[in-house]
């Protein structure tokens, strides 16, 4: 390759990529489902409050849950129809959560939103939309946008980055974006930039999708208008290349410090699912209740990068999709590396669903730990320079008290250590379990 | 609609898929990459050398069986480690020595050394090297003169023959030391043959001391592999050559340092010892402290101590000072926050 790709200096590891299941399928869309169940916390926050009370009627894109205080985003409805209960269902990370379960109006018209030339719209404005759409970091971390993009004004942002990485194996759902929606990402990347008042922008791909590079890069040439640049760089591939802190040190060298946030060192990372949601919010007045989610493993009868309505059950989809495979061991949602799993298909696809992967016996790895043998790769895969042997040993022994000094709170869980493990220790989970017993 | 049965799917901490290693995998091939040196000493010196390498493995895989049932833990023989230990055993103590001693050896080496420190993974000590030094402790004769000279006609089948007890042999480190450089050459040849019968193997020593080529080219794929890195062995190497040429020669910085590194147990010990991952230390600036050390010490015993040999007895004492390096030195961490715990 003639181009030095960007990359991170410390740690990571090369899962297989496992993509070409899935990358070269272009985005379909489900039919609507007869039933969705919108979750009432989808978000990194506090629970919405529901604004709707049972037998009532709504339309696509109703306020159905409004920020109940403190942080939050609004959640919508996400069909036409009616509400049949408001209750509780099963959440993909904590068991259940407050929901809003509507019933398909078949017969309703689908919703039509109309383009508006966005850069007439004043930042407030803008922002006030991003907002109103309720949009949040889609790319996993569900961080409500409109928070992000209003930093405090000693921040300094200079830089913003858009994350194109996807560097969980399985997913193409951004690889799928980029490719059939560059023009929107490109546009969305603009409008971010115009709300914050800054000129550079940097959307960063890991180099197994040098065709995504191509086509962004068209597409960002084509319109070199409104004085600002937009940059596309490629990445080495390496696991977890995409994660916020290691992505601003790829493209700008900078390092956001141990319980920082990216604008402490002048930058706002956003995901180009959450780009292309924040140009619909921008400029179509669209608010966010439907995205594209990748359905893959080799346990499902038909993999496909599929466009959904929030809170489709799985079920619809998986009928769908033709059914699991008698083989099918275990379903994450999200990627393999940092995914979770759910124990049963009756769960919703939420805000921050990016895939769901049906996965076999052979895909997994469920073979039996055994003691730590102090070999020291996971020292070499960790990207964040922790100790995860010691912290494993310590919990074993009953200390999880002691292992803030080994890093404990800066450990993002992205797993490189226990994929590395030779011992196959759930380090993961015991770093999970030290952060529940240890003191900040 | 009528009500679907639930079906529950296992659960578990991500991530969901793993790297292929295993402890089982790193282990066998380090036992992969030992045979070789086993053949040749075959060669060398006869089918004896065979015999006390199963001896000692059999008498560490035993041991760790039944020292596990008898303290009631999981048996883990297959992972190989118990074999490792038993082969490195055998390659540490004189070829010659009668069939009991590498079986007590391997005894001490697993039930004291390493299952009742815990097992895998909590022992401070090198176990093949903890059992070498019980022995030289409690046999000294045997473990330091039962060499056998290396055959050159490949009459492999001499000493199974009856009546035909082991001869015992000086090893080069034991004539430089007590005779000087002059009387190695007069007893093994001029100083060019010497590096190269001590390269490919033919003289008297212990099985793993014998070949340094052979023992270099397993510790080549075990770098390819990713299953050691450099900074131990080659610390260790440039440590014994340094010192070795400081202190070593008649006048300061006189010493053969090439002849330092051929003899006795360096590249062995570099390479299959002081990189055991238990006893060594895990982060990179402690492993090239420690290989110093081992070296320092290694040349430090050589020329002042009371044994020809010192290799073993450095890596066992840089052992103790492992933990001591690993809370010394920590990984760089990504950017630890201000007043966080470090």
């Amino acid at each position: 390759m003639q181009e030095s790709l960007l990359t991170f200096p410390k740690g990571g590891v090369h899962p297989p990529e496992s993509k070409t299941l899935s990358e070269h399928l272009a985005i379909e869309t489900l039919p609507l489902p007869e039933e969705v169940d919108i979750l009432l916390q989808q978000h990194f926050g506090a629970p919405c409050k529901p604004l709707v009370d049972k037998k009532a009627k709504v339309t696509e894109g109703d306020v159905i849950g409004e920020v109940a205080g403190g942080l939050g985003a609004v959640v919508h409805a996400s069909i036409t129809g009616t509400v049949k209960a408001v209750g509780a269902s099963t959440n993909p990370v904590s068991v259940t959560t407050a929901s809003v379960t509507i019933q398909t109006d078949s017969d309703a018209p689908p919703k039509s939103f109309p383009l508006e030339d966005w850069r007439r719209l004043p930042a407030d404005e803008m922002k006030k939309r991003v907002k109103a759409a309720g949009i949040v970091g889609i790319g996993g971390a569900g961080f409500p946008t409109h928070v992000k993009l209003s930093p405090p004004p000693e921040a300094k942002v200079d830089v913003l980055i858009i994350n194109g990485v996807e560097c969980e194996p399985y997913l193409t759902t951004d690889h799928r974006l980029m490719l059939e929606n560059p023009q929107e990402i490109i546009e969305g990347a603009k409008i971010i930039l115009a709300m914050l008042g800054i000129k550079e922008c940097h959307i960063g791909i890991e180099a197994n999708k040098m065709d995504a590079v191509d086509t962004l890069r068209k597409a960002a040439a084509d319109k070199v208008s409104d004085g600002v640049k937009v940059n596309v760089d490629a990445l080495k591939v390496k696991y977890p290349q995409g994660s916020e802190k290691q992505l601003i040190e790829s493209i700008t060298g900078r390092r956001v410090p141990g319980f920082g946030l990216p604008f402490d060192v002048g930058v706002i990372v956003q995901n180009v699912g959450t780009t292309k949601a924040i140009y619909e919010a921008v400029a179509l007045n669209k608010p966010l209740y439907e995205k594209v989610i990748t359905l893959s493993g080799r346990g499902i009868s038909r993999p496909a990068n599929l466009k959904v309505r929030i809170g489709t059950r799985l079920s619809d989809i998986v009928s769908y999709l033709g059914g699991t495979k008698p083989d099918l061991a275990r379903i994450v949602m999200g990627g393999p590396m940092m995914g979770f799993p759910v124990s049963t298909l009756d769960v919703p696809v939420t805000k921050t669903t990016s895939g769901v992967l049906f996965l076999t016996g052979d895909e997994i790895d469920s073979r039996p730990y055994s003691h730590c043998i102090r070999c020291g790769w996971c020292l070499e895969a960790c990207p964040m320079g922790l100790q995860p042997n010691e912290i494993g040993i310590h919990v074993e022994a009953g200390r999880a008290q002691d292992t803030t000094k080994f890093g404990l709170f800066e450990c993002f869980e992205c797993g490189c250590c226990a994929y590395v493990c030779p011992a196959k220790r759930p380090l993961v989970q015991f770093i999970r379990l030290a952060k529940l017993k240890a003191k900040r | 609609m009528t009500a679907k049965e639930p079906e529950l799917w296992s659960v578990a901490v991500s991530p969901h898929v793993k790297s292929i290693e295993s402890v089982e995998k790193v282990m066998w091939t380090v036992v992969a990459c030992l045979m070789p040196p086993l053949i040749l000493s075959i060669f060398v010196f006869g089918f004896q050398t065979l015999i006390i390498t199963a001896v000692s493995v059999a008498s560490c895989v035993a041991t760790e069986a039944i020292s596990q049932k008898c303290l009631h833990r999981p048996v883990t023989i297959r992972d190989g480690s118990a074999v490792i230990t038993g082969v490195l055993l055998a390659y540490v103590i004189p070829p010659g020595v009668p069939y009991w001693m590498p079986l007590l050896g391997g005894v001490i080496a697993i039930f004291v050394t390493k299952e009742l420190m815990g097992g895998i993974g909590y022992n401070i000590f090198n176990p093949a090297l903890i059992g070498r030094a019980f022995l030289v402790a409690t046999y000294p004769v045997a473990m330091t003169s039962a060499w056998l000279p290396p055959l050159r006609d490949a009459a492999i089948f001499k000493y199974m023959a009856p009546g035909v007890d082991a001869v015992s042999m000086a090893t080069p480190l034991f004539v430089l030391k007590h005779y000087g450089l002059a009387a190695v050459i007069e007893k093994f040849g001029s100083l060019s043959t010497i590096y190269g019968n001590f390269f490919i193997g033919l003289r008297p020593g212990c099985i793993g001391e014998t070949s340094v080529l052979l023992i270099l080219l397993g510790g080549l794929f075990l770098l390819y592999k990713g299953y050691i890195t450099w900074h131990i062995p080659v610390s260790v190497f440039a440590s014994v050559a340094f010192f070795t040429w400081i202190f070593g020669g008649e006048t300061y910085f006189t010493g053969n340092a090439l002849l330092a590194i051929l003899s006795g147990g360096v590249p062995l010990g570099a390479i299959y010892m002081a990189t055991d991952y238990v006893t060594c230390p895990n982060q990179k600036t402690g492993q090239i402290i420690f290989g110093a050390g081992v070296g320092a010490l290694t040349v430090l015993i050589r020329l002042k101590g009371g044994y020809p040999e010192g290799v073993a007895y450095a890596i066992l004492l840089m052992n103790a000072v492992t933990p001591a390096l690993d809370s010394w030195f920590r990984p760089k961490r990504f950017a630890p926050a201000k007043g966080a715990v470090k």
